[in-house]
C-alpha cells in the first residue's frame, strides 16, 4: 500500500468497501410463503429478517441446544432434508418448516432407583421394540447420528454402545417426528447415557483419592506459604514452575516431588 | 475360514448358552463366525400380510450389510432368524415389483436382489464340514446320552426355506450320531411348541409342552436337543408350569451347540448350562460328560 493510500480515512474506506459488497437477495419459502432474504444468513437469521420473532424454535443459536430443528426441501426433489436453523445458511428456493416441539413420550422415573440393567430401559420404554429398522430417524438427524444403529444397540441390551453412538444428540426431536413406531429415540438415549455415566463407566478412583487428600489438608501448608509470598516472588514461582510436557509417558514424574 | 454371521437379538440376551458354545465350537472346527457390522433385529417373524413391505425392511437391511462386505453367504444360529431372513431373501429374489419398491425406499443403501445365501449352522456342519470330518474331531463322545432331536417349525417350514425334509428330517439325528450320542426319534419332533402364543395363550403352551415332552420320554429320551430359543423358552416355561401344577418331571433341555462344544472337548464354561431349563448338569455328570 502506498503512503498516500495509508493516509485515507480508515472509516471512509471501510464504508466504501461495505457498500461494494451488498448482499444478494435470494428467495426462500417459510411455511409456504415466499420471502427474499440476504444470501449468507442462517435460516434463523433469515426468518428474523423476514419479520418473524422467534419465541420457540430458537435457543442457543450455537448448534447445541436442539431447539431449532428444521425440515426443508428444494424444488424438483422429493427428498426431505434436515438442518439446525441457527447453523444452516439459506439456499435459493429452500422450502422450510420448523418443528419447535414434538409430543414425544418421556417416561417418568426415579433415577436413583434404577440399576444399570437394560431391562430398566425396556420397562420404561416398551415401544422400543416397535422399531422396524426403517431408518427414517437416521435420515432425520441434523447431527449425523446413526439413530437406528443406536436404537438397535439398545434393543440388544447394549447400553454402552447406545450411549456412545448417541453422544452428539442435542434432543431436537426430529427423529421422533418421523418414527414409524412412535419411539422417542432421544429420550431413550438420554436414559441410556445417564445409566452409562452413573452405572457402567468405571469410576476414576484416583480422582476420589485426590479429592479426599485435598480435603484432608494435604496442600494446606503449601497454600499458606503461597498466600504470604510477595507478588514478584509469586510471579517468579509461577513462571519457573515445572509443567508436565504435552506428550508425557504414564510414568512421568516431576523433578521436584515435594507436592506428590 | 471366515463366515459372515448374524446373531439376532435373543442370542445376545437370553440365549447366550446357544451362541457362546457355537462360536467356540466353530472356531475349533476352523470357522471364524464374524458378526456382520451394524446388524439390526431381523423382525422376529416374517410378515405374512400381502402388501406389508415395511416389515421386510429390517431383515433385508441385514442382507444388504452382508453384500456390502463383499460376502455372499450368511450363517445364523437362531432358527427363527433363519426363517425370517430366508423368506425375506426369497421375496427379493422372486418378486420384482416389491424388490423395486424396497430398493427405492432404502435409497441410502445399495440395491439388493437376493445375492446372499442364508444358511443355518447345522447346514454348514452338514454341507461344508461333513459328519465324518466332524466325528473325527470329537474328543468326548457323548456315549450313553439318549437325546431326542426336537426340530420345532422354523427350520423345516415352509418348504421353500426348509433345511431338511419336514416329514422325515434327519439332520439332527446325523449330527447327534457324529457326536457319539444316541438320538431318540419320537412322534412329536416336528410339532410346533406354540411359538408366540406364549404371550396370548400361555396355558396352551403348557399343553403342547406336555405332549412333546411326554412323547420324547415315552420313546426313552433323557434330554431334548433344540435349535430355537423360543422353543427353549416355551418348553422350559411349559414344563415348569406342569411341574408346579401336577408334579411333571422336568426334562433337561439342551442346545445343539452345547452338545457340540462338549463333544469337541471344549471348556464346559462356554456352554453356560446354568441358563438351561431342566438342569442338564446332573444328567451330564451322571454320564461322565461334565464334572
Amino acid at each position: 500500500m502506498s503512503v498516500k493510500e495509508e493516509k485515507k480515512n480508515p472509516v471512509e474506506t471501510a464504508v466504501k468497501e461495505k457498500e461494494q459488497v451488498a448482499a444478494k437477495l435470494i428467495p426462500i419459502y417459510i411455511m409456504g410463503k415466499r420471502y427474499e432474504v440476504p444470501e449468507g444468513l442462517t435460516i434463523m437469521k433469515a426468518m428474523e429478517y423476514a419479520g418473524y420473532i422467534l419465541v420457540r424454535g430458537c435457543g442457543c443459536r450455537g448448534g447445541t441446544c436442539g431447539a431449532c430443528g428444521t425440515f426443508y426441501r428444494k424444488p424438483g426433489d422429493y427428498k426431505l432434508q434436515v438442518a439446525l436453523a441457527c447453523q444452516k445458511t439459506v439456499e435459493p428456493d429452500m422450502y422450510i418448516a420448523q418443528i419447535p416441539f414434538f409430543p414425544a413420550n418421556r417416561a417418568l422415573y426415579d433415577f436413583t432407583k434404577l440399576t444399570a440393567a437394560p431391562e430398566e430401559v425396556f420397562k420404561l420404554y416398551p415401544e422400543l421394540f416397535r422399531c422396524v429398522a426403517c431408518n427414517s430417524c437416521t435420515k432425520a438427524c441434523p447431527q449425523g447420528i446413526e439413530v437406528m444403529d443406536a436404537i438397535s444397540a439398545l434393543k440388544q441390551g447394549n447400553i454402552a454402545e447406545a450411549a456412545q453412538l448417541s453422544f452428539d444428540c442435542i434432543q431436537c426431536g426430529l427423529c421422533t417426528s418421523r418414527c414409524f413406531g412412535e419411539l422417542a429415540q432421544y429420550h431413550m438415549f438420554q436414559l441410556a447415557r445417564r445409566i452409562y455415566g452413573a452405572g457402567i463407566v468405571p469410576r476414576a478412583e484416583h480422582l476420589a483419592e485426590m479429592v479426599k487428600a485435598v480435603n484432608g489438608g494435604k496442600y494446606d501448608r503449601f497454600l499458606d506459604v503461597l498466600k504470604r509470598v510477595k507478588e514478584d516472588e509469586l510471579k517468579k514461582l509461577y513462571q519457573e514452575r515445572e509443567v508436565e510436557p504435552m506428550v508425557a509417558g504414564e510414568d512421568w514424574k516431576p523433578e521436584d516431588t515435594t507436592y506428590l | 475360514m471366515s463366515l459372515a454371521y448374524y446373531p439376532g437379538c435373543t442370542l445376545k440376551t437370553r440365549a447366550r448358552n446357544l451362541e457362546e458354545p457355537a462360536v467356540a465350537s466353530m472356531e475349533a472346527l476352523g470357522f471364524k463366525l464374524e458378526e456382520i457390522p451394524r446388524w439390526n433385529c431381523c423382525g422376529a417373524v416374517y410378515s405374512l400380510a400381502e402388501d406389508d413391505l415395511i416389515h421386510q425392511v429390517a431383515p433385508i437391511r441385514n442382507l444388504i450389510r452382508v453384500k456390502e462386505q463383499g460376502k455372499d453367504k450368511l450363517a445364523t444360529l437362531c432358527a427363527f432368524c433363519l426363517n425370517t431372513l430366508k423368506r425375506a431373501n426369497l421375496l427379493m429374489r422372486e418378486n420384482g415389483e416389491k424388490r423395486n419398491t424396497l430398493n427405492s425406499f432404502m435409497d441410502e443403501e445399495i440395491d439388493y436382489g437376493g445375492e446372499v445365501k442364508v444358511v443355518h449352522i447345522l447346514e454348514v456342519l452338514r454341507d461344508e464340514i461333513g459328519w465324518e470330518a466332524l466325528a473325527q474331531k470329537v474328543k468326548l463322545p457323548l456315549r450313553e446320552l439318549k437325546v431326542a432331536p426336537y426340530y420345532g417349525c422354523t427350520l423345516l417350514r415352509p418348504r421353500e426355506v426348509a433345511i431338511d425334509n419336514v416329514e422325515a428330517p434327519t439332520i439332527l439325528r446325523e449330527f447327534l450320531e457324529a457326536l457319539g450320542a444316541t438320538p431318540v426319534d419320537f412322534a412329536e419332533s416336528t410339532r410346533c411348541c406354540g411359538s408366540y402364543q406364549i404371550i396370548s395363550n400361555p396355558d396352551d403352551i403348557s399343553e403342547y409342552a406336555r405332549d412333546i415332552l411326554n412323547s420324547a420320554l415315552s420313546h426313552g429320551a433323557e434330554a431334548l436337543v433344540l435349535t430355537c430359543p423360543l422353543c427353549d423358552y416355551n418348553l422350559g416355561q411349559g414344563q415348569k408350569e406342569l411341574n408346579k401344577n401336577s408334579g411333571f418331571r422336568e426334562m433337561p433341555l439342551l442346545y445343539f451347540t452345547q452338545l457340540l462344544a462338549l463333544a469337541l472337548g471344549l471348556d464346559p464354561q462356554v456352554c453356560h448350562f446354568e441358563l438351561n431349563y431342566g438342569s442338564p448338569e446332573s444328567l451330564l455328570r451322571e454320564k461322565g460328560l461334565f464334572s
